[in-house]
């Protein structure tokens, strides 16, 4: 997106962004950009603040103060039905895969199809089939219920109802966590595949950094409510940031210690 | 002050619950009368509510009937006024019994499933899902089943009515030695209009109170699956509770001079 000015706007643009559960400061001033199509991976440790700093930008979370725009416009104050506007623009996995299970799958992937967007249900159904394809899932599941499935085939299924509405902003939170390395690296390719075909942009959360790798164009690390280091993929491994060097090797001793309360 | 202080903050706590819940309620009411609805949703919790409640209802309002007509029977042959009983079944069913216990029965069945399945879905993230696929949780979960309890509750205690009093005929008619004919042209000409309508009023508020109790503890249950189970029985105890309230209030507004 571009400007009347000529420079282009960041799709995601968060300033200050400041939340506090009761004494407990989760985030302390967050700042950080996504520009269209890019994909950042945010990495930290457990409890820092990761699914908060999420939670907010989707606007589940009221922040105390900071703000938060998405493509130019302020979103922190927003009145409700321009929020549902934004809204539409998202598309998110989440974390236990949070399919409905009171739907059988095609109706978890067809339900921003039948509920938001109005499509006959027949039209949703086979449209769902289709998504459900592009996820490497035969059209058998589609009638199953989501209890019968695997984990990896849950995080398959809720990421094809993330896609089928074509979000233009991806959030991916701990997409790999719970599965087993391989069916961890088919999500990922799933989710770079899919957030290319979209032409997305994506902010992934998790501490894996294997899954991060793959996913990311840049990455960013959050600590102590704060991003203490961003940049480029390429450039983590050369990076002198004491958290981040203790954080990717997998070191107990270092600048982070252990946090016993989220 | 020792002493005032933990006095303050229940206070103080217990109008915030009372604040909480009626903003919540303020908010799921708005949300039944302003568009979109979900026609399908309405549907299928009106046959959970309804239909699937129908056994537990039956089965408490012949039971209650019969045992009814046993027990006034005792009290009074005493002053050889059996004559009566025929009036006081029809009366205690469809205004107190009927509602009240087809209320509570509904309350443990309905407010429990309920909030069991809104709290799993508020600790497993169904419902953040909700939001970011747009539909509005209120809307999509709260308002259907508020719907559905206030439509299907007066339903049941129709149906409670007619099989109390059935419960009470069978007895009388069988146990008792009463005759048939007389037994039924009685019943018919003591019941009045506003007995059953004060019944079927009630039904309805029980109806409404016991799913938003249901959803209420549901929506708000935090804390995995030992928050689930509390929210179930905090929702059982309070719609049960709120069901004895409000049934003194609409009594109250009904009959009271």
């Amino acid at each position: 997106m571009t400007s009347a000015a000529g420079y282009s706007v960041p799709k995601i643009q968060i300033r200050e962004l400041r939340k506090a559960f009761g004494p407990k400061q989760v985030l302390d001033g967050v700042d950080l950009e996504i520009a269209a199509g890019e994909s950042l991976v945010i990495i930290g440790g457990s409890g820092t603040g990761k699914s908060v700093l999420i939670k907010n930008i989707i606007g589940l979370i009221r922040p105390d103060s900071g703000s938060i725009m998405i493509d130019g416009r302020e979103t922190t104050t927003m009145g409700a039905a321009d929020r549902e506007d934004i809204m539409h623009k998202f598309g998110m996995l989440f974390q236990g895969g949070a399919l409905f299970d009171s739907l059988p799958v095609w109706q978890n992937v067809a339900f921003g199809l039948i509920q938001v967007q109005r499509m006959a249900r027949a039209a949703a159904r086979s449209r769902a089939i289709e998504i459900l394809a592009q996820v490497g899932l035969p059209a058998e599941v589609a009638d199953l219920s989501p209890a019968e499935l695997s984990g990896g085939m849950q995080k398959r299924v809720s990421l094809a109802r993330s896609i089928a509405t074509q979000p233009e902003i991806m959030f991916f939170d701990e997409p790999t966590t719970g599965l087993d390395p391989i069916m961890g690296s088919v999500i990922d390719a799933l989710i770079v595949k899919s957030v290319r075909e979209l032409g997305a942009t994506a902010l992934s959360i998790t501490h894996d950094m294997a899954s991060a790798r793959r996913i990311a164009d840049h990455i960013a690390m959050i600590h102590g409510g704060k991003i203490v280091w961003s940049g480029p993929v390429s450039e983590i491994d050369h990076c002198d940031n004491p958290y981040v060097d203790q954080f990717i090797n997998g070191r107990a001793e270092g600048p982070i210690q252990m946090q016993v309360k989220r | 002050m020792p002493i005032l202080a933990p006095i303050g903050r229940s206070t103080i706590a217990f109008f915030t619950v009372i604040g909480r819940v009626a903003l919540f309620t303020l908010l799921s009411v708005s949300h039944c009368v302003r568009p979109p609805i979900f026609p399908r949703q309405i549907g299928r919790q009106m046959l959970e509510i309804g239909f699937y409640s129908l056994p537990v209802v039956g089965l408490t309002a012949i039971f209650t009937g019969m045992v009814l007509a046993l027990q006034s029977f005792t009290g009074f042959s005493r002053f050889s006024a059996e004559s009566a009983i025929p009036n006081i079944v029809v009366v205690s069913i469809t205004r107190e019994l009927g509602p009240v216990l087809a209320g509570l029965m509904v309350a443990g069945r309905v407010s429990a499933a309920i909030a069991a399945e809104i709290g799993t879905m508020r600790v497993t993230e169904q419902i953040d899902a909700l939001t970011t696929l747009s539909t509005n949780p209120h809307k999509y979960l709260i308002a259907p089943r508020l719907i559905a309890g206030l439509l299907m509750l007066p339903l049941l205690v129709l149906v409670a009515d007619i099989i109390g009093v059935l419960g009470g005929y069978l007895v009388s008619i069988f146990t008792l030695g009463f005759n048939p004919a007389t037994y039924l042209k009685n019943t018919w000409d003591f019941m009045q209009p506003i007995d059953v309508i004060s019944g079927l009023v009630k039904a309805a508020v029980f109806g409404f109170l016991l799913t938003l109790m249901g959803c209420y503890h549901g929506y708000n249950s935090r804390g995995g699956a030992q928050g689930v189970g509390q929210a179930t029985t905090n929702a059982v105890v309070s719609a049960s509770v709120l069901i004895f309230l409000s049934n003194y209030i609409v009594t109250t507004l009904f009959f009271a001079e």
